[in-house]
């Protein structure tokens, strides 16, 4: 499994759930798999797509909020783990795609492919929900049976990117359309 | 009028219904003042980056957010208001203790000190300044012309606010 089957099924189990997803490569085949209002496409700021999307879920109780994070971008914000773990959002899925390499840039190894283990952090963190898998069969299943809560779950995947077109949107179009659908269905 | 009662107030009056915040000393007060109340949610950060987006993510979410902190976490944020806030135009309200300029003992808040009100003007984010309690009514202005200008703003609260 690489990213793009991960994000395959990640899509396949949703209904109407707000989506913020990582920069790059991760943003590009989210797009080209399932181009939806309800998707936030980061374009910069490398590390802050759990930021955002905490800052959805505590804005915005009623809505589930499913943030899709990759391993190098969640080693840039560690931080925010303690946060999410501490505030304890109800309605928060943390979905890290952990291929062990920063895919957008060439597929240079990250630490995870050596000692570190994003699982043991998001425990030592405060998460109390932590799920690990490694099969693709796997996903969609477990996300359609997460009760409400806060939630983090490690995708154990290969290095690898789909061949997939750029984004053709414009920042601003993103935002506008994804508040249109946070409001809309209220 | 206590000065972080006053604060508070103007802060509550303007419209900002979140806040994002790591200490300084000279925020003391007003971190209390939020706490006291309960009436603003307060998220403890762990780096100011990390603020830039919450924040981001409450104002889509329909928030007013603002950022609580000392004026070093500026440049702890500056890649994200660049590549987050002004990309998408996502406006938050900066609000600084304004540290390593007038009667600063502690060297190291020196250099950032210095460098803080040219580089809000090289961010492109406006700054407001508050030296008394008779300035603290700025904060309506400054978020007002936030919310107009969908950009963000800087308040920085200076030493003597609290020596009146």
């Amino acid at each position: 499994m690489i990213r793009y089957d991960a994000i395959k099924r990640i899509v396949d189990s949703l209904k109407d759930e707000l989506i913020v997803c990582n920069l790059g490569a991760p943003s590009r085949e989210l797009y080209n798999i399932s181009n939806r209002d309800e998707n936030f496409y980061m374009l910069g700021s490398m590390g802050l797509a759990s930021s955002i999307a905490l800052g959805i879920a505590i804005s915005k109780p009623e809505r589930k909020i499913i943030c899709i994070d990759g391993d190098g971008s969640i080693l840039m914000n560690l931080g925010s783990l303690c946060t999410i773990a501490n505030i304890v959002p109800n309605n928060f899925i943390l979905i890290v795609i952990d291929n062990s390499s920063y895919g957008s840039t060439g597929d240079q190894k990250t630490y995870t492919g050596n000692k570190t283990r994003l699982e043991v952090i998001a425990k030592g963190a405060g998460f109390n929900s932590i799920i690990v898998i490694n099969e693709k069969e796997q996903i969609q299943p477990t996300l359609e049976n997460l009760k409400k809560g806060c939630h983090f779950v490690l995708i154990k995947t290969q290095p690898g990117n789909a061949d997939v077109k750029n984004l053709p949107l414009l920042p601003e179009d993103i935002k506008e359309r994804f508040i249109k659908a946070i409001f809309q269905k209220n | 009028m206590n000065v972080d009662i006053a604060l508070y107030e103007s802060i509550k009056t303007s419209g900002i219904d979140l806040i994002l915040s790591l200490p300084c000393i000279l925020l003391k007060g007003i971190l209390e003042e939020i706490e006291k109340r309960q009436e603003i949610q307060n998220i403890s950060l762990t780096r100011e980056e990390e603020g830039v987006g919450i924040a981001a993510g409450a104002y889509l979410g329909g928030k007013t957010p603002a950022i609580l902190m000392q004026n070093s976490g500026l440049g702890n944020s500056i890649n994200a208001i660049k590549s987050l806030l002004q990309l998408y135009n996502i406006p938050v309200i900066f609000i600084m203790s304004h540290r390593g300029v007038e009667g600063e003992k502690i060297l190291a808040q020196i250099p950032m000190g210095k460098l803080t009100p040219s580089l809000l003007d090289l961010l492109n984010i406006k700054k407001f300044i508050i030296n008394s309690l008779d300035d603290i009514k700025i904060i309506k202005k400054a978020v007002d012309l936030s919310r107009k200008t969908k950009n963000s703003v800087g308040i920085l609260l200076k030493r003597n606010l609290w020596r009146e």
